[in-house]
């Protein structure tokens, strides 16, 4: 890459119009307004070829995205795959999003919007790439009409259709209207991957420089006339409820206009500048009671959950031979219990949303994961019509699962609204706010037992896990006859691809009033770390390194295998520098493959110092790898931080961290040096198309903790590893 | 009535002097590019530049800054792009990028202090402005890179780590 490094402002972006204008210089920046425009924003009257593309006269080409941006890059990758079949000039693509209304009005044109589970590209890819050629074949067949020639004589390419043998061209630009009243061909033959040009490269992002500059694209930046501010406060005690509250302590105070209680969980201020609202609810007496919440601390829970560990009423989610009959005649038993806290997400962006409750219906701006979702959530909380509710999607200020399924944030904001009919209102919860009212990563213990023969193999090996169901509160409809088979993730026949021949693993559910979720990596995090670490102590326990003990576990997981060979040939495996400690780890998640090993250094104050993490992904495809990169930097940080120090503690269900300095991410001073490299079973093993956002979170917490084993000797079988002094070996 | 001076122009206002700068901004001005993160000047989201130095616009009065001069976000390119904004568009920073306008902010004090910062200068400045994304590998080259272009020096071939 070179250091070219000027930019076009011209280019930046069409939505220059609304709010954004280029002057000599430099830019300067207008009043208000979004600039990540929806298709109502756009000047009317242009057509659209296929519903993903619109082609404006001057060649800017407008591709639609219906999954949300909150980092992972699909306001550029999503738009690559059309891109690539549609033969445009990339420098001329304007992503865009879709609203969820405009979804809904036309039965679902955008398909699926939900952006979750490291699905946004291979859930979309296969009807991406089609409506790409289907509107370069319109192209073509207005301009082989225009010209009386075959289609099949012409040629798409850079924006403009080609007829070779006459030397003639037209611009997409000047062929769009008319091409957008053809037929939509339903016979496509999609470009083979040796011919794809823009697919695999590291193009750069389409949102960097909103991003750079401060532009108004998140939910938080809306500003509307008449906005009201609300600043909120929901019971502490996680299942408790609200009992009462005195508003004329505060109704007299500056710019206070409302006091609303919410659902009867929660209490609004509402005034003019967030600020006032803010200093309000801070000096509102409000009287609470902890409810189911009662009782519930990190060491109730405990033993709750361990009681689980033992308990007959389990899920059974992966069964091979007879692991109990195994594990009696076993030479050798292996048996450990690990457990790993609740974890909150904590976006940079707290929870925000803007409502408008009026008799037309209900406007929402938000920052979401899933734009239908919310329309749902919002209309079923309202008791109102789903066509009557329209809602604008913005970029997140970070999402990691918390701007998914749930949708807390979203009802809450429109009940508040509903309470005050009339003004928009926009909703910012406090930081200690969004710490503590989170759907957590659930804390989860595990019972783990193996046995091995005489010669040492590993014949039998049995899991038990206890917590509470994400799937329960958030998505019954994806529990199987009433449990949640997706809490055993990582030792499931799907993506655990070590064979062990008697084998078990269950899961008894334990639902409390902590609410639980989805959050990066969803329950891989978790069961990755028991898994991992688990391999480890087997391997040490005989004698064997712990990459070639995986290795031999691997002979029916060749795409498992090539990813932890390359990642122990890229971090030059057991030949670490003296005084530096290498663990590794692999896990098989949303249908990817992530191996890491992390270096590290621990002092002789037991400070642990992490060096370099080297990871390996198989993603099948690769859209962008430059994007696939800083998705694992990514991933690695929040893994990091979160094995370092995260944990939730709990006294009568109320979380008591509260802001970063007692809920602490991983700061610049702390991050290693990342490396990354793709292994592509793309061509090799069937079309895979794999995650990217997630994959590389789970392996990062056992591989530093193997680290940390080789280092000091040490087994961290829970986390965080700031609960463990830790000393070096002498 | 307080009299400041925000992205060169004079601003009064009689609003309370308890007033966190950040919500002046935000509310009073529809400066949104200064972002709200923790309130607590704990995460650096909500950097601006007081005087030229960078600081906390969460957790620094309007009382606090009678006669002070402010710089936003908004203002970092009126002259053009920043060397910092060009190096943060070439090396591809930001992912969610709602902690950036701090990340930029601050990092543009530190290269106003130093023009060329080691490792650790970069850590020391930089250690107060989460990112949860993570961005930090390419924060880190990004600064690298805009301090090159600062001097007017040939930057030469650049990749982003590894």
């Amino acid at each position: 890459m070179t250091a070219d490094i000027s930019i076009d402002v011209s280019l930046t972006r069409r939505a220059f119009a609304f709010g954004i204008s280029a002057a000599t210089g430099g830019l300067v920046l207008g009043p208000g307004g979004s600039v990540v425009c929806a298709a109502e924003n756009r000047p009317a009257g242009l057509p659209e070829i296929t519903v993903w593309v619109v082609i404006e006269p001057d060649d800017t080409t407008i591709i639609r995205v219906a999954r949300s941006e909150m980092g992972q890059g699909n306001f550029t990758t999503l738009p690559m795959l059309v891109a690539e079949e549609l033969e445009c000039d990339w420098k001329l693509v304007r992503p865009e999003y879709v609203d969820a209304h405009d979804n809904l009005a036309r039965d679902h044109a955008w398909g699926d919007m939900v952006t979750a589970a490291s699905l946004s590209i291979r859930a979309s890819q296969a009807y991406l790439r089609k409506a790409g050629a289907q509107a370069r074949e319109m192209l073509i067949s207005e301009a082989a009409a225009r010209w009386g020639v075959p289609a099949s004589h012409c040629a798409a390419r850079d924006s403009t259709v080609t007829h070779a043998a006459s030397g003639r061209s037209l611009r997409y630009g000047a062929l769009a209207e008319a091409a957008s009243q053809r037929a939509v061909p339903a016979n496509i033959v999609l470009k083979r991957p040796e011919e794809w040009r823009l697919i695999g490269q590291s193009v750069k992002r389409l949102d960097t420089i909103d991003k750079s500059l401060g532009r108004p694209i998140y939910a938080s930046d809306v500003r509307l006339p008449g906005m009201l501010y609300a600043a909120v406060s929901a019971c502490p005690h996680l299942g408790g409820r609200l009992v009462s509250f005195d508003a004329s302590k505060v109704e007299a105070m500056p710019g206070v206009r409302h006091v609303v209680p919410v659902a009867g969980t929660a209490v609004a201020v509402l005034a003019t500048s967030w600020w006032q609202a803010k200093k309000a609810l801070d000096a509102l007496p409000i009287t609470w009671d902890p409810g189911a919440g009662k009782g519930l601390s990190n060491a109730t829970i405990r033993a709750t959950f361990a009681e689980g560990l033992a308990a007959s009423d389990v899920a059974i989610g992966h069964k091979i031979g007879d692991v109990d009959g195994a594990l009696a005649k076993a030479a050798r038993i292996v048996e450990a219990n690990y457990e790993v806290p609740y974890l909150a997400h904590a976006t940079m962006e707290p929870q925000t949303c803007v409502a408008q409750v009026t008799a037309e219906g209900v406007e929402i701006w938000a920052p979401t994961q899933n734009g239908e979702g919310t329309l749902r959530s919002v209309a079923q909380a309202l008791g109102v019509d789903p066509a009557k509710v329209v809602v604008h999607k913005h970029h997140l200020g970070g999402g990691f699962g918390r701007r998914g399924l749930a949708q807390d944030w979203a009802r809450l904001a429109a009940l508040i609204a509903n309470a005050v009919p009339g003004p928009p209102i926009k909703m910012v919860w406090s930081r200690q706010e969004d710490i503590q009212h989170d759907y957590y990563r659930p804390m989860v213990l595990a019972r783990l037992v193996a046995g091995l023969d005489v010669q040492g193999n590993l014949t039998s090996w049995k899991t038990r896990l206890c917590g509470s169901s994400i799937l329960a509160g958030l998505s019954k409809s994806r529990m199987k006859n009433g449990q949640d088979i997706e809490m055993m993730n990582a030792f499931l026949e799907e993506d655990m691809a070590y064979r062990v021949p008697h084998f078990e693993v269950g899961y008894a559910m334990r639902n409390l009033s902590i609410p639980v979720g989805f959050w990066r990596g969803v329950n891989h995090t978790q069961n990755g770390f028991f898994r991992e670490s688990f391999i480890d102590e087997l391997a040490h326990a005989q004698g064997q390194d712990p990459y070639q003990f995986r290795r031999a576990l691997l002979a029916e997981g060749p795409r498992s295998l090539a990813v932890l060979d390359e990642v122990a040939r890229r971090a030059d495996w057991g030949r670490a520098p003296a005084g530096i400690f290498q663990g590794i780890a692999l896990v098989e998640c949303y249908n990817s493959v992530t191996a890491q090993v992390v270096e590290i250094s621990v002092a002789a104050s037991g400070e642990v110092k992490v060096h370099r993490v080297v990871c390996a992904i198989d993603a099948g495809y690769i859209v962008n790898p430059g994007i696939v990169e800083a998705q694992m930097q990514s991933a690695v940080a929040f893994g990091l931080g979160a094995a370092l120090n995260g944990q939730m503690t709990l006294e009568d269900g109320h979380v008591q961290e509260s802001n970063f300095h007692d809920y602490q991410i991983l700061r610049i001073n702390e991050v290693p040096k990342v490396e990354t490299y793709l292994v592509s079973s793309g061509d090799r093993y069937s079309a895979e198309w794999g995650g990217v956002g997630e994959p590389g979170t789970p392996p990062l917490a056992p591989a530093l903790c193997n680290a940390i084993f080789a280092a000091t000797g040490q087994r961290i079988r829970s986390l965080p590893i700031a609960n463990h002094p830790l000393k070096p070996r002498p | 009535m307080i009299e400041l001076t925000i992205n060169g122009s004079t601003s009064r206002t009689d609003i309370a002097a308890d007033t966190p700068l950040l919500w002046y901004l935000r509310d009073e001005l529809g400066l949104t590019g200064t972002r709200f993160g923790c309130g607590a000047g704990l995460c650096g989201c909500c950097t601006v530049h007081v005087n030229g130095a960078a600081t906390r616009s969460c957790s620094i009065t309007l009382g606090d800054l009678n006669g002070a001069s402010i710089t936003t976000i908004e203002h970092l390119s009126a002259q053009g792009l920043h060397p910092l904004q060009q190096a943060w568009i070439e090396l591809d920073v930001p992912q969610c990028g709602y902690c950036q306008s701090g990340q930029i902010m601050q990092a543009a004090a530190l290269l106003a202090d130093k023009r060329h910062p080691t490792d650790t200068d970069i850590d020391e400045s930089m250690a107060g402005n989460i990112c949860r994304c993570g961005t930090y590998v390419r924060i880190r080259a990004a600064i690298k890179l805009a301090a090159g272009i600062r001097n007017g020096r040939s930057v030469g071939k650049l990749g982003v780590e590894p």
